[in-house]
């Protein structure tokens, strides 16, 4: 089931196209990852989803009813460009934002307090922000993001300026908030942390989406017929015997070990190369080269060029 | 939570971070000091003047003068007994003279012929006092030599205050007072110039201060950029009441307990009005025989009757309608400028076209009140722009209602107007980071659909 499906969107800015007919699904209880170059449009869909700018074209539902102005209570927003009152207190502040998510005072400060403990600083509730550290205050945003228990939690670049620790914190928040329900719509252009923690993706680039599935739907579709082999015996032997039947791309030897990558010819199928080898030489390990999403999405984004 | 809510919301927040801080506090406490501090200190540099005793030297070679000096409590003068200036000049600096006056005995048929010497600047009250004394002397002689008696010459003296009375349609008489229509217009003209000026360019700080610490697009991801807008002029329009609440409260305060306590003749200089009217009360059911008290009856009822004359239900009910207009349509041009800049510096180009409407108003207002029926009284008074400040210039005067109400409807529907276009021009605004912004650029947001 999907939390929130667009359907055709366009947008149109003066000057360009920031979308042309995008089209997303995102499932429930799952991270979604938003992918493209920068400039591709993710930033605009994402605030056509938090009801910042309104679409030319197309439709949107949450949980399968036109997404209204009183969703924004169901979703939480980590925009790219993120920031606080300097001058203002944090604990404050935090009430201030998370009153306009539509809790009361008394909740908010109480859950405020919860969170605090729980990232151990409750010690800057009465200091201004201007006196706290860029990841201190990044902090601050993380929690007052999902202080409300959204349905849907939206992070634009979440990783960009935190710095190592941070990162991995709010890595493993986010794997949490989705184990206990939540929906995560996660926009990157770095595709290294989209492996790891999303389940879904949509590939947006010049304001079209040119990909979307699961990720390792994704990964299978993309794969060649490429595949990395380690053995012992004679190198001399094996590029013998499957000679005609695939193409060496690299070989090593190391202590007796040798490494093997190869790609099959069209028609040659994993069990009939093994076959093979096995006459000649020992197999001591044999697997498929997967892509990397980093791999998939370079060669996607210049085929579409 | 309604829209209400959050309106009310963002309005808290902008009104508690403004009168919180240490500018407010001390903007409140020095604004009516000043205040107070203008309204006593001609008195106090009057009383200043006079508690010096000063002693003021003739020397007078026409022997015209000799005691005709009328002496003040201040100002005491001694008649020298010759005219050799030289001798007294040289002495000067070891007398205890304040000052030395040498007439010339040509005094009759030049301009020139008074000289006053002094180690000091003499004040020009005391310029003023001797010239005066001198003139009303040379006059009488020289009425006389025309053959005009001197009590022929007070007989003929007449003193004319002129009652100005408004005859309205139904007949009813209204007396009006050109000077307090005047201060009135003034005061309130100001008051809403100052306001669109000051509150409005601090919801044009605002705004760039959401922007340029990017909290903005996660304020209007919980609310409509519409409703962050409105809560923002409301809560600074707030604070400037409030500001305006607290130096008047303030300055009345300073100035019936501090100033009588500090400087107590002073107060009794400038705090008269009390005073007048008690003895208007007793002198009202006796005799009148006494002419200065004739005087001042004269002046008080003039008073009385033009205050009379003064629709303050109008002037009032105007006020609220054109300062609320006025500073809404404002705050929101503001808010719109701020929204396509990215910071102050950047605001030039576009604040000058916005605010010369206004200083076009404020320098038009000193005509308008000398002459508030005049064609550009009207047309400013109409002009939605410039209206707020003339048409408040114009009220106190009594001009018909029609044209009040026709000038406060042109300015609520151009006020609608505006805010909707302003609406669409910050909501596009806020989001655009690091991109200088044209006249071209913002007419093209108006069309966005968002």
């Amino acid at each position: 089931m999907s939390i929130l499906q667009a359907i055709d969107i366009d947008k149109q800015f003066s000057d360009h196209q920031a979308l042309t007919k995008v089209s997303v699904d995102v499932p429930e209880a799952k991270i979604f990852g938003l992918l493209g170059p920068n400039g591709a449009g993710k930033t605009t869909l994402i605030r056509i989803i938090n009801q910042i700018t309104a679409p030319d074209n197309g439709q949107l539902l949450f949980k399968g009813k036109p997404l209204k102005g009183e969703d924004v209570y169901k979703i939480g927003y980590l925009p790219e460009e993120r920031g606080l009152y300097k001058k203002m207190k944090v604990g404050e502040q935090a009430i201030y934002l998370a009153q306009l998510k539509g809790l009361s005072r008394t909740d908010a400060i109480k859950k405020l307090k919860w969170w605090f403990g729980k990232f151990e600083i409750l010690a800057w509730w009465d200091k201004k922000v201007e006196e706290l550290s860029k990841g201190m205050q990044q902090k601050i945003q993380f929690i007052v993001t999902i202080l409300h228990e959204p349905e849907l939690l939206i992070f634009d670049e979440p990783f960009s300026g935190f710095d190592p620790i941070n990162a991995n914190l709010l890595k493993q928040e986010i794997l949490t908030l989705k184990e206990k329900g939540s929906t995560i719509i996660f926009s990157t252009h770095n595709m290294s942390s989209v492996e790891e923690i999303c389940d879904h993706i949509a590939l947006i680039n010049k304001s079209k989406k040119i990909l979307d599935g699961p990720v390792e739907a994704i990964r299978q579709q993309f794969k060649t017929a490429q595949f990395e082999c380690t053995y012992q015996g004679s190198y001399t032997e094996a590029a013998q015997i499957i000679h005609g039947k695939a193409e060496i791309i690299e070989h090593k030897e190391n202590h007796q070990v040798h490494y093997l990558k190869a790609e099959l010819n069209p028609g040659i199928e994993n069990n009939e190369f093994l076959t093979l080898m096995m006459q000649k030489v020992k197999i001591t390990s044999f697997s498929e080269v997967i892509p990397s999403m980093d791999d998939i999405f370079i060669r996607v984004v210049k085929n579409a060029n | 939570m309604t829209s209400f809510n959050k309106i009310a919301t963002i309005i808290a927040r902008e009104y508690n971070t403004r009168v919180r801080k240490k500018s407010f506090l001390i903007m409140s406490i020095v604004g009516p000091i000043l205040f107070a501090g203008l309204m006593v200190t001609p008195a106090w540099m009057a009383q200043m003047e006079d508690t010096e005793e000063k002693l003021i030297a003739v020397a007078d070679s026409s022997h015209l003068f000799l005691g005709e000096f009328p002496e003040s409590k201040y100002i005491k003068f001694e008649y020298l007994p010759d005219a050799d200036i030289e001798k007294y000049k040289s002495n000067f600096y070891n007398s205890n003279y304040y000052a030395l006056v040498y007439i010339s005995h040509v005094v009759a048929s030049s301009p020139n012929a008074v000289h006053l010497y002094s180690d000091k600047s003499p004040s020009l009250g005391v310029q003023m006092h001797i010239s005066n004394a001198i003139e009303k002397r040379l006059e009488r002689d020289k009425l006389k030599t025309y053959g005009i008696d001197e009590n022929v010459l007070q007989a003929v003296k007449t003193n004319i205050s002129i009652r100005s009375v408004k005859l309205s349609k139904s007949g009813e008489e209204k007396e009006t007072n050109f000077n307090l229509f005047m201060a009135i217009g003034y005061l309130a003209g100001f008051l809403i110039y100052f306001t669109i000026f000051f509150s409005g360019s601090q919801v044009m700080r605002g705004v760039i201060e959401e922007k340029t610490n990017r909290i903005i697009e996660v304020i209007i991801s919980s609310v409509k950029p519409f409703e962050l807008m409105m809560g923002k002029i409301l809560g600074v329009g707030l604070v400037a009441l409030t500001q305006f609440a607290l130096w008047i409260g303030l300055t009345i305060g300073i100035y019936y307990t501090v100033i009588p306590v500090l400087m107590p003749d002073v107060a009794k200089m400038t705090q008269p009005q009390q005073v007048q009217v008690d003895t208007f009360m007793e002198t009202g059911s006796s005799l009148q025989t006494q002419a200065p008290t004739e005087e001042m009856n004269t002046e008080i009822s003039d008073m009385l009757g033009a205050l009379s004359g003064v629709n303050f239900g109008a002037i009032i009910i105007s006020f609220i309608i054109f300062f609320f207009g006025g500073y809404f349509l404002y705050a929101a041009m503001f808010a719109a400028i701020g929204s396509a800049v990215d910071s102050e510096a950047d605001t030039q180009q576009f604040m000058l076209p916005v605010t010369l409407p206004m200083i076009i108003a404020i320098i038009a207002m000193v005509n308008v009140i000398q002459n508030p029926e005049s064609p550009l009284a009207f047309w400013l008074s109409m002009i939605p722009f410039t209206s707020p400040v003339v048409m408040m210039a114009r009220v106190p005067f009594g001009i018909p209602y029609s044209q009040v109400i026709l000038s406060a409807v042109i300015l609520i529907i151009t006020f609608v107007l505006v805010t909707w276009m302003a609406a669409k021009i910050y909501r596009t605004g806020i989001l655009m980071y690091g991109k200088k912004s044209s006249w071209k650029e913002i007419w093209k947001w108006l069309t966005y659909n968002n």
